[in-house]
């Protein structure tokens, strides 16, 4: 019967070569195609593909590589059309500081054909050989082009934030743009980089925001682009239930909480479940920020249906240090305290871990899985950390674990089921935090503060048990530096893919971080992914400006 | 927008704070703020921006701040989402004009010019977070010299001495922070010299190669020997042996020991070891 299904599959990919996204993909297992930002809803980034496993894994080459350039020029760059779109009416490709091309998203593969994006960036390419079919070049007004998380796609549709505020939306056969609407004000300093998230007709989005300004995730129509709801992550008005975590509504208003990294969505309770960025001003604890800052450096379930929230956990109580809980928490079905519990697993930027009920918001595990945080005091009795305000930035200085950014960060982590562990990249990082601005009314966003780093004591590879937040294993880099890994990819090949910090794309066992396989590319720069087309497995992975893949012969 | 960027440079700059570029302009990476990548007013009339002080100083400064930061009972301007949108005053002039009564604030009867001459005042602060003009730290000394004295004896005097090799410390530097920085973490923000990170690899039963370690992974090490030649050897898993010596651990070790207090006292004795 398995076998009988299989080639039914691959008939059917065959058949929809080019074709549009069956959106019932979208809730299955991750298996041959990859379809949206985590491969599959559940964040877990957990491919059920096993031709590649641990016993020929040794024997994994190169199947092809693929250059890619920025901009808008498409000579010498393959022959691939490109596509100008964009508002402004001279060509700014340098502006906001944009740099190389340097490819940090998620790449999609759908029937035969991979989409992938830069900032003000798109492609298609093919994904037997890495030919480029279109290219994409949206000319920019500016905002901050810190990186592009990916494109989402809707039957034939595919969808890419700018830097600049636009939620466009593309021909996924051409290259062609089909409209663009502004999706937040470029004059209150927002920019955006996220991923959007395709759930039925809802396309997700989210914005970040450095100076003072309101977080919120909008949904919009995929067909004419219409905004369906917005969901502010701080209050607006007085009779928002969370107004009564802040000192006064001026403050709450612009108060942050920014969503700028996708979450993961459960088909059965219809909730989105993210993670919100850190309250602004970031360093300051001026009386306007008195409490906890609701929804910012939150875990929060958003009806999809509503746009209202269903619960919410904040892992950052009144944060002080711009440790956004943005990083993707994942879905999983499995046992707790000897039952079965549908759970949400997050690695925090603050270096704390947490396991919590999914339906409900329920609090089940905390830990702290980097050695040196120091931060805060203890857990309460809801397992949050309680700030330190000795650890916040001060004239002085103070000695702080983690850095900024953060024991993690947004790179994607990933959960086995064959293992029951979560892994994550971790830094153990120490930094001075020093207090620039005494008068604490007046710094904004980010300002206020200085952080100069003192260094690392160790970056990991990190395994943890979810049932009691323990580091099951972890696999410390060589060296002396300290930084984040690029992301997480596990297989029921019984294989965990990542990239370390030397340029090395690596196999490892899930079970114990042994290594199984490598091959140096310089500069990994994404997430491992994996597909299957012509009945081969393919791993997928991103060096700064190329593709690469792996598959056995 | 080159063409802004050039106007803007050769605008004479304003007090308080001048825009650093034209409307759109290409950002800095620094500190990882992005400002310049957001639009910035050009800069306006001075005599405008003067005009503007002084009525905003009148009328609006008890409410809002010298600064526009916010004060007795105003709002921050700065990043009010009015101001942001506004041009020359056609947004922030209604508000003024017809004031806000159900918040508190009352009707000022001006004109469109005096508005226009308020809003280049205001307009004339850049908008961001990271913001240098401001940034004035007051002094960071604030420990006690006998105590850091009492501390280096314990914890560092085991390898230096501030007759010895920290003598004079506290004279060459003007800023107590990097002098701070620099005991935290030799070579790192606040500078100094550090002796090189070296590395044993041991090949066969005698052999050991030493160098400088130049590189490291799970699958390639790289060190520099004594004769200046880079040699690189694979690494299968602890084949061949390798051992690294970094000088700096003892200050690595000492992160997870100090507290705050025990820093702010070394710094105290270490700027006055002349």
């Amino acid at each position: 019967m398995k076998n009988l299904l299989a080639s039914f599959y691959a008939f059917a990919t065959i058949a929809m070569a080019q074709g549009p996204l069956d959106p019932s993909l979208l809730t299955k297992p991750l298996s041959d195609s990859w379809p949206t930002y985590s491969g599959d809803y559940s964040g877990r980034r957990y491919s059920s593909l096993t031709q590649i496993n641990q016993s020929n894994v040794k024997n994994l080459t190169l199947g092809w590589v693929s250059r890619v350039s920025n901009g808008p020029s498409s000579f010498g760059r393959g022959g691939a059309p490109t596509i100008t779109g964009g508002v402004a009416t001279t060509d700014s490709s340098e502006a906001g500081g944009g740099g190389g091309t340097s490819i940090r998203a998620s790449i999609l593969e759908v029937n035969g054909i991979l989409y992938f994006s830069t900032p003000d960036n798109a492609w298609a390419m093919d994904a037997r050989d890495g030919h480029q079919l279109w290219h994409y070049y949206w000319r920019t007004r500016g905002g901050t082009h810190i990186g592009n998380r990916g494109l989402g796609m809707w039957g034939n549709w595919l969808y890419m934030e700018t830097p600049d505020d636009y939620l466009v939306c593309l021909d996924a056969k051409t290259g062609k743009e089909r409209w663009h609407k502004e999706i937040a004000d470029f004059n209150l300093q927002y920019f955006s980089t996220m991923a959007p998230i395709v759930i039925g007709n809802h396309i997700l989005v989210g914005t970040g925001d450095d100076l003072d300004e309101p977080g919120f995730l909008q949904s919009f129509d995929p067909e004419t682009g219409d905004l369906q709801w917005k969901w502010y992550s701080v209050p607006t008005k007085k009779d928002d239930p969370a107004f009564a975590t802040w000192g006064d509504l001026d403050t709450a208003k612009h108060g942050g909480g920014n969503v700028w990294i996708p979450g993961a969505y459960d088909p059965e309770t219809h909730l989105y479940i993210v993670g919100t960025g850190n309250p602004s001003p970031a360093y300051m604890d001026s009386p306007g920020r008195k409490g906890d800052n609701l929804y910012t450096c939150s875990i929060v379930a958003i009806n999809v249906d509503t746009g209202k929230i269903a619960w919410h956990y904040q892992t950052s109580p009144h944060d002080t240090h711009d440790w956004d809980s943005t990083e993707t928490p994942i879905l999983i079905d499995g046992q707790f305290n000897g039952k079965p519990r549908k759970m949400v697993l997050h690695a925090s930027r603050n270096g704390y871990y947490f396991t919590l009920d999914r339906i409900t918001g329920e609090h089940l595990v905390t830990s702290k899985y980097s050695d040196t945080v120091n931060w805060a005091k203890g857990l309460n009795k809801d397992g949050q950390p309680m700030r330190d305000p000795e650890k916040d930035s001060t004239v002085p200085g103070a000695l702080v674990s983690p850095n900024n950014g953060g024991a993690t960060n947004w790179p994607p982590p990933a959960y086995s089921p064959d293992t029951g562990l979560f892994y994550v990249p971790t830094n153990d990082s120490y930094a001075m935090y020093y207090l620039t601005e005494t008068d604490p009314r007046g710094a904004m966003g980010l300002g206020g503060k200085d952080e100069l780093s003192v260094g690392s004591l160790g970056a990991y590879l990190t395994a943890i048990d979810y049932k009691t937040g323990k580091i099951a294993w972890r696999h410390r880099y060589p060296g002396t530096g300290g930084n984040l890994g690029n992301g997480i990819l596990t297989t029921a090949g019984k294989l965990l893919f990542a990239g370390d910090l030397s340029g090395n794309l690596v196999a490892y066992d899930p079970a114990n971080g042994n290594i199984l396989w490598h091959t140096r590319l310089g500069n990994v720069s994404n997430a491992p992914e994996t597909y299957l087309l012509d009945g081969h497995q393919y791993i997928l992975i991103a060096a700064g400006d190329t593709l690469y893949t792996f598959t056995l012969y | 927008m080159l063409a802004m960027l050039t106007v803007s440079a050769q605008t004479p700059t304003q007090p308080p704070a001048p825009t650093q570029a034209g409307r759109g302009g290409r950002g800095g990476g620094g500190g990882g703020g992005f400002a310049n990548a957001f639009p910035q007013h050009a800069p306006s009339d001075p005599a405008m921006v003067e005009r503007g002080r002084a009525i905003y100083g009148v009328n609006c400064q008890f409410c809002h701040g010298s600064d526009a930061r916010g004060g007795e009972g105003g709002p921050n301007l700065i990043r009010a989402e009015i101001v942001l949108k506004d041009q020359d005053g056609e947004l922030i002039g209604p508000v003024i004009q017809n004031g806000r009564v159900d918040q508190g604030m009352p009707k000022f009867p001006m004109s469109n010019a005096q508005v226009a001459d308020i809003a280049a005042f205001i307009h004339s602060f850049r908008v961001a977070g990271y913001d240098n003009s401001r940034m004035k730290p007051p002094t960071i000394l604030v420990g006690d010299r006998t105590a850091g004295e009492a501390y280096f004896k314990i914890k560092c005097a085991s390898c230096h001495s501030a007759t010895g090799d920290l003598k004079g410390i506290g004279a060459r530097f003007t800023d107590p922070r990097a002098l701070q920085q620099t005991f935290l973490m030799p070579g790192g923000r606040g500078g100094g010299s550090v002796p090189p990170t070296t590395v044993t690899v041991t090949l066969g039963s005698d052999q050991k190669i030493e160098g400088r370690l130049v590189r490291i992974d799970d699958f390639i090490v790289t060190l520099t020997d004594s004769e200046g030649t880079q040699r690189t050897f694979r690494r299968d898993g602890d084949k061949p042996h390798v051992e690294i010596h970094e000088p700096l651990q003892p200050h690595k070790d000492l992160l997870g020991v100090y507290s705050d207090k025990d820093i702010h006292n070394l710094t105290a004795y270490l700027v006055t070891v002349k």
